[in-house]
């Protein structure tokens, strides 16, 4: 099969999208006179049954043994057209694919030079192919465990789908606690169901399914290997608490010094902690854990006469000696569900956050209408910062409660100005969710109203609810407000009503922001342990768009949950079975193809120099001694598990004695001279 | 640099396939409009460029060349893009000795998402290469592969 060639050029018309603008005929006319080509053929879809049948009845019928096919990028058909040849009876390898789709007719619209550089790019394909050797597509175990990173509502169904269907589970999760945003949410639109009710069971079920290991407060320090082998290291960093002792009795927390001193995350700032806590009652595991960046004694050594803690712990579950603990395994799939950060209001001065007292976040409000939260659930006038100076046996005084709640959507989205262009898809529904809990909490007195751009009420019972919360009273004024400024104890907020063209002064007691959804400023760290592309927008970038939303440009790594991109609860959730399902196909099938472009080493020509070695990004070369016409020399031998066919050794080798196979230099070089010749 | 006005360069280009020809696909699925001077080389990774194929490109007859790969840090082997990176300096002060305006060959970095990016970087680099005029420092006879 490795005789003279003989090539076969298929040029798809892709419908008009190809043939519209490249002359196809004219392209078929010049395959034909190129050395070693038998046959060339044009169709109107190359990648349909008919378009493939081409393929496989000329090898059949004309012995071809390349194929070169002209049509869109290799990124897209590539897979398909291997596996055309494969039922053909050739090696996947020899085909070679001109791409004069994505990157011809569709952005060059002269017919003539389209043509000239479809031409070009064929001839450049021909010319490679007729140097392609044929591949051994080599085959790997699959260890049946699954990494997921990041245990939010997306993390969690993840883990418990792949869990259930068998396979092993490592959910690691930063944070003392699983369940992310959602857990800090009180209702959810447009159901109204109780975040809590619905989301608690989980959280229960992955600490105790017997396929999944849990560990919080954990981070994933390095990730090698490569999909159905990958070593993963991870830190479980120190609580300080004994995990095995310790019952959640909580008689720590309030004997702590600090009680009430620390904001808390959870509570985003708006609740106070100590340095020992559990960051909301139903936290799971329901375990405390030391805060070592404030705890008195690990800060400064010494906690009074003795950490109060340590002394209230029936348990003897706390113990300041307890290390950081590193510990390593390998799984076959990754699934990252790292989730988001909410937008820093700080950004938008003029809205006045992190000034004025009752300017809030939707997330801090989320807390504040949360009944296990720290107002336990009742909208109260705030007083940041004010120590609570309450004297023994003093009436503490009743909280005021705001007779009117203004809420600006779309703070940090579809803004160019703090370089968000994206819409995060959520806040206006939330909004409107958080407008009705108003209503329904303070009273239907209580004035709300809306400043908002448009109303996005796309998802399944989201326009009805959004109907059902203006029918509640609450007053929607479109146009996007210019400006917060307090006016005696009142917030003014300056706006333009864009629907009657009138500037506006309203007048209000609080004003929640409804922050957009952004990429989490930690993102670095998975990027960096897993090489994940960033979309424009800088969430995590999908293999493809449309077709391939869960994966990524790296095999075995998929993506769940707004980590990819703004999306609400059962959009992540099904994003999540997704990716379950996806890491699932390696894991059941039990085996994975690895890559067969690696690199060979020409051990007749190899001088053993090693710079190949220090430079592979893999550790893929090793020098090893060799006879050779009865001399031992050193010459260097590449593992294929490990290339992952990157090429950088064969373009350092001064020898050129390794070489990457399908991009050796034979086969680049005259590539080269068709594209450089006039 | 008398034919500057209908002079159309002919330009070889070398982009890795995760990012910059991924950018590429992107800005024709977007259909953005580009000068149909640059022709692609698909390589894995921009650190498979060995310099002798941009000497090469420039022997055949390119006027011009560009590398592309991923942004620094987003190598999908690493570090290839440094290795390319490093490779590339020391190529262009050497081109620059053999009497090679730096026009000529280019290196950037355009991401997966970065169609309109890719746009401008075919844009700079065929003006520039326009200016300059056609290659003919390294002519010769064509070779039969
Ligand atoms: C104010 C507000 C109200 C909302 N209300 C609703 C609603 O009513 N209905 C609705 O459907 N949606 C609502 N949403 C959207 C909802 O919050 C999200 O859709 C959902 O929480 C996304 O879940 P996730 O798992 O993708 O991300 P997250 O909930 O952010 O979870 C990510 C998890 O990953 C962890 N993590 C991050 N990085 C790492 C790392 N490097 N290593 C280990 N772990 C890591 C985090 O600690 C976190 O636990 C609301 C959003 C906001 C801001
Ligand atoms: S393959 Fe090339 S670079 Fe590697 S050791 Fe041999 S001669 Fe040196
Ligand atoms: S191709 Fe890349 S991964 Fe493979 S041996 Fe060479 S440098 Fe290492």
């Amino acid at each position: 099969m490795n005789g003279k060639p003989k090539i076969g050029v298929y040029v798809c018309h892709c419908g008009t999208n190809i043939a519209g603008t490249v002359n196809v005929e004219e392209v078929v006319q010049f395959a034909q006179t190129l050395p070693d080509v038998v046959v060339a053929r044009n169709y109107s879809y190359m990648c349909s049954d008919p378009g493939q049948a081409l393929i496989t009845d000329d090898i059949a019928n004309m012995g071809l043994n390349r194929v070169v096919v002209a049509s869109c990028s290799p990124r897209m058909h590539e897979p398909t057209f291997r596996k055309t040849l494969l039922s053909g009876g050739l090696n996947p390898y020899f085909l070679e694919m001109a791409n004069i789709r994505e990157q011809c007719s569709w952005v060059h619209d002269d017919p003539i030079a389209a043509t000239e550089k479809a031409k070009r790019v064929v001839e450049a394909a021909v010319v490679k192919a007729r140097r392609l050797e044929a591949l051994d597509v080599k085959e790997v175990d699959v260890e049946p465990s699954c990494l997921i990173i990041g245990a939010g509502i997306a993390g969690i169904q993840a883990a418990l789908d792949i869990a259930d269907a068998g396979f092993k589970v490592y959910l690691v999760e930063k944070s003392p606690t699983v369940g992310g945003h959602m857990a800090q949410l009180d209702k959810t639109f447009p159901t109204l169901d109780c975040s809590a009710c619905i989301l608690t069971p989980k959280m229960v079920d992955v600490a105790n399914h017997p396929n999944i290991e849990l560990m919080t407060y954990s981070q994933v320090e390095e990730i090698g290997g490569y999909i159905g082998n990958f070593d993963i290291k991870v830190r479980k960093r120190s609580r300080f608490v004994d995990m095995d002792k310790c019952t959640g009795c909580g008689d720590c927390a309030s004997e702590c010094r600090l009680a009430g001193r620390i904001p808390n995350e959870f509570d985003e700032g708006i609740g106070m902690r100590g340095a020992i806590y559990l960051p909301f009652p139903q936290a799971v595991p329901a375990k405390y854990t030391i805060d070592k960046e404030n705890c008195l004694f690990l800060t400064k050594g010494k906690c009074g006469e003795s950490p109060k803690c340590k002394d209230a712990c029936k348990a003897g579950a706390i113990n300041f000696d307890l290390q950081d603990e590193v510990v390593e395994f390998k799984v076959g799939t990754i699934i990252v569900a790292t989730g988001y950060d909410v937008f820093d209001a700080r950004l938008k001065p003029e809205y006045g956050y992190g000034v004025y007292d009752n300017v809030l976040t939707a997330l801090e409000f989320e807390r504040m209408v949360n009944a296990s939260g720290p107002t336990g659930g009742k909208v109260v006038m705030l007083e940041r910062g004010k120590k609570k100076k309450k004297k023994e046996g003093e009436e503490a005084e009743a909280p005021r409660v705001p007779q009117s709640v203004t809420f600006i959507q779309c703070v940090g989205s579809r803004d160019k100005s703090v370089g968000n262009e994206y819409c995060s898809r959520v806040c206006c529904m939330y909004t409107a969710k958080l407008a009705h809990l108003v209503k329904d909490k303070v009273g239907h007195d209580c004035e709300v109203t809306v400043f908002y751009m448009d109303v996005r009420a796309f998802g399944k019972g989201f326009e009805e609810f959004y109907d059902r919360v203006r029918r509640e009273g609450v007053k929607y004024i479109r146009g996007n407000p210019s400006e917060i400024y307090k006016k005696g104890d009142k917030l003014i907020v300056r706006a333009e009503d864009t629907l009657t063209a009138t500037p506006l002064e309203h007048e209000t007691d609080m004003v929640v922001l409804s922050v957009g959804l952004c990429p989490r400023s930690d993102n670095r760290e998975i990027i960096d342990l897993l090489k994940l592309s960033q979309s424009s927008d800088l969430f995590y970038l999908e293999a493809h768009p449309k077709l391939r939303p869960v994966d990524t440009a790296s095999d075995g790594v998929y993506l769940a949950g707004v980590c990819q991109g703004p999306k609400d609860i059962p959009d992540a959730v099904a994003q999540a079975k997704g990716a379950a399902s996806a890491a699932m196909i390696p894991m059941a099938s039990g085996k994975v193809k690895v890559e067969a472009q690696t690199s060979v080493v020409n051990e007749q020509t190899c001088r053993g120099c090693g710079f190949c070695v220090e430079l592979c990004p893999f550790t893929a070369i090793e020098l090893v001694e060799i006879n050779r016409m009865g001399w031992p020399v050193r010459v260097a031998r590449v593992n294929e598990a490990l290339c992952k066919g990157c090429g950088a050794c064969a373009a350092a080798c001064l020898s050129g004695s390794i070489q990457q196979r399908s991009f050796k230099d034979v086969q680049l070089l005259p590539q080269i001279q068709a594209l450089g010749v006039k | 640099m008398a034919e500057k006005t209908d002079f159309e360069p002919n330009i070889v280009a070398f982009l890795c396939n995760w990012c910059s020809y991924a950018g590429a696909d992107l800005a024709g699925t977007s259909r953005i409009q580009y000068p149909s001077n640059v022709r692609v080389i698909r390589v894995m990774c921009s650190g498979r460029v060995n310099p002798l194929f941009v000497m090469n490109a420039l022997q055949q007859g390119a006027d011009g060349v560009l590398i592309s790969g991923c942004h620094p840090g987003d190598c999908h082997y690493m570090q290839g893009n440094y290795y390319a990176r490093r490779r590339f300096n020391l190529m262009r002060n050497f081109l620059e000795y053999l009497g090679v305006e730096p026009q000529r060959v280019r290196m950037s970095w355009v991401s997966a998402s970065e169609g309109a990016k890719w746009k401008e970087v075919i844009e700079e680099v065929v003006n520039g290469v326009k200016e300059v005029g056609p290659m003919d420092q390294f002519k010769r006879r064509q070779l039969n592969w």
